[in-house]
This record gives C-alpha cells, structure tokens and sequence, in this order.
C-alpha cells in the first residue's frame, strides 16, 4: 500500500528557506540587501536550508541575476511597469501570497524606508514574529517554556536603554522575520557563483493598488559614505552646540576622515540622520574612529565598536567610551581638538 | 470636513537617562523613568488639528497602555482634541506590535467613521515604526509612512510629502488612509489656557475609582455619570467594550518573545588613557603613524 504524504507532511519534509527581500530604488540595488544575503547563505547553511532572493520591480532582472553571486539558491522575479515606483499595497501583496504558499522560515529586509514600511505590513497580513533593527542574527536550537524548538533564528538587538542585549524569537509562528540595517552584515561574494534559476512571477495589477500613485520622486546620490571611510571623526551631544560641532568637521577635514554623529547629536539638530552611526543609523569600521563627546550608549557602540582603533575624547572620566576605546583623553574637545589639528599638520605636512 | 483619530503613546523619557534610574547592575529601571507623551506622536495630534482647523471635523485620540498613560490623553485634550479614549485592560499588557495593533484597529472601529488615521513615524522606547503599518493593514485601508507635510488635501483625496532613502517623494491618496509622521514635521501647538482650564479635571474610570474608594459616599457609577455630563470624562475601553479575540491580545496574541536579556560587561582595561596635552597627543599620533593609520 502506498501513502501519500499529507499537505504538512510535505511541507515538513521541504527544506527550510531563507528569504531576501532584494530593494532597490530606481532599478539600482540596495547593498542592505546584498549584505543580507550573505548572512542569509550562512543562516540557510546552518539549518541545511537554501535562500532565495526576492526581486520586485520593473527591468530588475539584472539584479535577480546579480544575486547568485552572493549565494542565492533561486530567486523570484516579480517584474512589472506598475511596480517601478514602491507601493505598500502591491509590494505587500505579493509578498503575502508568496509566503502563503510557500511558508519560508526566515525573511529579512534592510531597514530601510522601503524596508520598514514593507516588513511590518506584511508580518501583520500573515500574522509572523518581526524585530526590528536587529544587530546579529543566528540559528540556535532553543528551549523555551519547557519545549524545545529546532533551528530557530535568534534575533538580537540591543534593547531599551542601558547595556542590554536581548534576544527575540518568535518560537510559535511558522514565519520569523527582521529588518537589519545598513552596515551591520557584512557583504562578501560567494566562492564559487551559484547556477542562475529564476522564476518569474506574474503580476495582476488590482484596484486597491490605485489608491496611492506616486507622483514624483527627487533623490539625490549621497555624497556621504561613511561606510567606505577609513577615518571617521563622530561627534555627540556632549558637544553642546551646533557652533561647537564645527571642531568636529575641522579634525575631519584635516586629518581626511568622514564626519559622523550619535543618535543624541542627530536629535539635537548638530547633524543631519545620514550621517549617524549606530543601531539605527550606519554601522562602520573603519581604520580610525575618534569619538568626540560621545558617551557611548551601545546602541552608538553597535555601530563602531568594530573599528581597528577608537579615540575617545570626553570630558567626562566615567564615560562608558573608554571602556571599549583603545586611546583615551579625558578632557574638553574645545582644548584638545585644536591641539590634535595642530600637532598633526606639523608632524604629517 | 474631515474627522481624524490619532494614535498617541505614553513612553518612558529614554533620552533622559540619568544616575538615578540606573540600577546596580548599570541596567534602567524603566519604573524609574519619568513617563512623557513621545513626541511624534504629538506632531501627529498637531497634524490632525491642522486638518479640523482647516477642513472642519473632529479629531479623536487613542492610546493603548496602563491606566496612567491617560496622562498624555488629558494633553490632548489640552492641545485641542474633542475626544479621547484610554484602552487598557491587564489582558493587553506585554503585547508586541501585531498584538498591540490588532487591538488599536478594533478600538478604532469602535470610536467610529474616520477619514485620516495620524501617528508617529515610531516611539521612542523601541524605534520599530511597526504599530502604524500594522494597523493599517489590519484595518485594510492605505498607509503613507514618513510624512513630512501634507500638500493637499481636496475631494477626498490627500497629496503628502514623505522622506525616502535619499531623498523625498510626492504620493497622492484616497481617503481613508493612515499616516505616520516624522520628527520634524511640525511644532506641536502649546496648551491652550482655555482647554487648559475646561479639562484640568478630566479624569478617567480608574481615577474615578480611586476618589470613590476613598470617600464612602461616592460611587463610581455617580461619577462616571457626572464626569460625562461635563464632558470631562476620558473614555476607558477594555476587553469588555471591544469586539477583541483574547487569544490575539498582549502576551498570548505577540509572537516575539524575549529568550534571553544580557547585560553587557565592557571589556576595559586595554585602553591607554593619554594627556590632553601637546606632549600626549604628539605621542599619540607617533602610535597611529606607526600602526599606518596616518
């Protein structure tokens, strides 16, 4: 007698699936989404799973092909002239119907505006676990409430104030999702490219779609990479002023480094958000990071604390900064920025 | 004429994080820290004032949270809200975003036809910008997230500027809609003294309780009666007033749960502290020539 497998069964016998939501904005890719990718392999790895990449848009099959470079396993192709601009509502829905269908165990996204938009709409519409941000992501078996859990992803991300980390699971839904930022994985092509299998997925335009059209987008190419500068000078709210910041921009310009801030001087108006590092802004690692009035809450510290050398400068003695700093001043940047620009121009021009 | 609700949330001042909040162990004591209305969401109510001062209509506001939260109700009230309603139940309590979405949208369609739903681009106590999607797609209306202005607003239809990586993109939309708004975006008006003086007393079910369990010749009920008939009584909906699956709510309804919380302990020690001097940082800066930093 023969049986055949149940719905279930046959799900449970697939081979667990990691999805990439593949951004990009005007037919250029997002790197987020090519660093998640290369996380993606490792976590698929680690279940003996696969990853597919997920590429919305119009004229976007390049970017599906691009892809395999980075490990993808197949990946699906929804192209269509009414997705050329990001919408909510038809993104959304197809990605809600493909999840449906196929039940992937692990989606992510970049946490971008696109990204952050998209990933909540969709973990309501199919009722899924999704954290926000997260700073590391790993596969773990876990116990929890007296039951053990196979492979679940384990989502970490520093949480509210103070030096804590926790660790989020979503152990009882078949879905888990996170959005991670720009930076924090890092990219790296596969050794050896994958076999290029794209399937493509059409697309049926619907009413609900036409709610909201865009009408024009203006974006402008960001002369700001901190990602790629080997010397970043960051500044934070212990600065004080926007008046006094400006020391922070004249250490840069001499010594060559790219500016950036904490979240605190972001909010305080010294600087503006593209330029901020930390759990919620770019992650970096750079050669030199000189943090300048920056106390160093780990959600700043998320950001940099990969650096190859750290100089804090703080005026405060008990500042957590130089705990994780390799070069510390304990004193006014006022006082010793000057000192810094003028030392280094005599000895290196 | 538009009617608006707003979602607003009683956060703790996390970026106020002082020594004495902090305990032993260098973790906060959430407890500790003053509660303040997250300023978004202000921008938000101040959003949805614009509209009613423009358009005419009324602007409703909604938190879910423990009973203090309608603290920041009464600030509404204050900037010029005309109703208000406070949901809060134990069985809402350690809700995730799908969870605490899930019972907003049922508060939501109690309170009533709306045009535009108003709420802050995210809260400060965890910065996931996830409830207003969700509740969005919950109630199955539209969402414009990030909104910096709204250009327009005629014949149903809302023309609204929103950041997007890079740059800033125009979108047009059918009413109803959600909208988040980000920081920025308006200066929240100040009180009004008049309001000010009118909802002073406002009060809600669980402060009624506590007059009435205080002096044995009130009873609530009186109170509730009386509050309402001076328009000074902050709606409180519970799991009893909504159309709520309990299953679907607080902790039972959140899928995300926290496994594990670690406190992180600094390395320390392999730092070399140098003199904020010439001779110091000379010699600091001979370290990073020879490590080829410079």
């Amino acid at each position: 007698m023969v049986f055949e497998p149940t719905a279930i069964e046959k799900k449970s016998m697939k081979k667990p699936e990691v999805w990439v939501f593949i951004e990009q904005r005007s037919g250029k890719r997002a790197d987020v989404s090519f660093e998640l990718l290369s996380k993606g392999r490792k976590l698929a790895d680690n279940m003996g799973g696969i990853l597919k990449s997920i590429v919305i848009g119009h004229n976007v099959k390049d970017i599906a092909v691009e892809t395999f470079d980075y490990g993808t396993d197949e990946s699906y192709l929804i192209d269509h002239p009414e997705l050329y601009y990001y919408r909510t509502i038809p993104y959304s829905r197809i990605l809600d119907e493909l999840i449906h269908k196929e039940v992937p165990r692990i989606v992510l996204f970049g946490a971008t505006v696109i990204g952050r938009d998209l990933a909540p709409h969709v973990a309501s519409s199919t009722k899924s676990g999704l954290t926000a941000d997260c700073t590391d992501l790993k596969i773990s078996d876990v116990t929890y409430l007296n039951k053990p859990f196979k492979d679940l992803l384990l989502q970490i991300r520093p949480a509210f104030g103070g030096n804590i980390i926790a660790t989020i699971i979503t152990p009882d839904v078949p879905v888990q999702m996170a959005t991670v930022r720009e930076g924090v994985m890092e990219m790296h092509k596969a050794d050896k490219p994958k076999e290029i299998k794209i399937k493509e997925i059409p697309f049926k335009p619907t009413d609900a779609d036409e709610l909201l059209k865009v009408i024009e987008q203006h974006r402008e190419e960001s002369k700001v990479n901190l990602k790629g500068a080997p010397i970043i000078v960051a500044g934070g709210y212990g600065l004080g002023s926007k008046e006094n910041f400006n020391l922070i921009f004249e250490l840069a310009k001499a010594i060559n480094g790219e500016v950036a801030g904490s979240r605190a001087a972001v909010d305080a108006g010294f600087i503006p958000s593209e330029r901020q590092v930390g759990q919620t802004g770019v992650t970096v690692r750079p050669k030199l990071y000189i943090a300048v009035g920056i106390s160093g809450a780990i959600q700043h510290r998320a950001g940099m604390q990969e650096a190859n050398k750290i100089i804090a400068i703080n005026s405060d003695p008990e500042a957590p900064i130089f705990d994780i700093c390799h070069y510390g001043i304990v004193g006014d940047a006022i006082d010793v920025i000057p000192k810094f620009i003028e030392t280094y121009k005599h000895k290196l021009k | 004429m538009y009617n608006s609700i707003v979602l607003v949330k009683q956060v703790p001042d996390t970026a106020n994080i002082s020594g004495k909040v902090m305990k032993d162990d260098g973790t906060v004591n959430r407890a500790k820290l003053p509660a303040i209305f997250n300023h978004e969401d202000k921008i938000a109510l101040e959003f949805a004032l614009r509209v009613k001062d423009k358009f005419g209509g009324k602007v409703s506001a909604v938190t879910m949270g423990p009973p203090r939260a309608s603290d920041i109700l009464r600030e509404c009230l204050y900037m010029g809200a005309d109703s208000v309603y406070c949901v809060t139940d134990r069985k809402f309590a350690g809700a995730d975003t799908l969870a605490t979405s899930y019972v907003l949208s049922e508060a939501i369609k109690k309170i009533g036809k709306f045009d535009i739903i108003f709420a802050g681009r995210q809260a400060i106590d965890g910065d996931t910008a996830q409830v207003g999607p969700q509740t969005a797609e919950k109630l199955g209306i539209p969402q414009i997230t990030y909104a910096e202005e709204i250009i327009d607003l005629k014949d149903r239809k809302i023309t609204i500027k929103r950041k997007i990586d890079g740059g800033f993109e125009i979108v047009e939309c059918l009413l109803p809609v959600l909208i988040t708004v980000l920081k920025g975006a308006a200066d929240p008006r100040p009180f009004s003294s008049k309001n000010l003086m009118a909802y002073k007393g406002a009060k809600s079910l669980a402060d009624l309780e506590k007059i009435a369990e205080g002096n044995s010749l009130l009873y609530v009920d009186d109170l509730v009666h009386e509050y309402k008939n001076r328009k000074i009584f902050i709606e409180t909906m519970t799991t009893d007033d909504l159309d709520v699956d309990a299953e679907r709510c607080g902790v039972k309804g959140s899928p995300t749960k926290v496994h594990k919380v670690e406190s992180v302990v600094l390395a320390g020690g392999n730092q070399e502290m140098i003199e904020p001097t010439k001779d110091g940082i000379s010699k600091l800066i001979d370290n990073l020539i020879e490590d080829r930093i410079f």
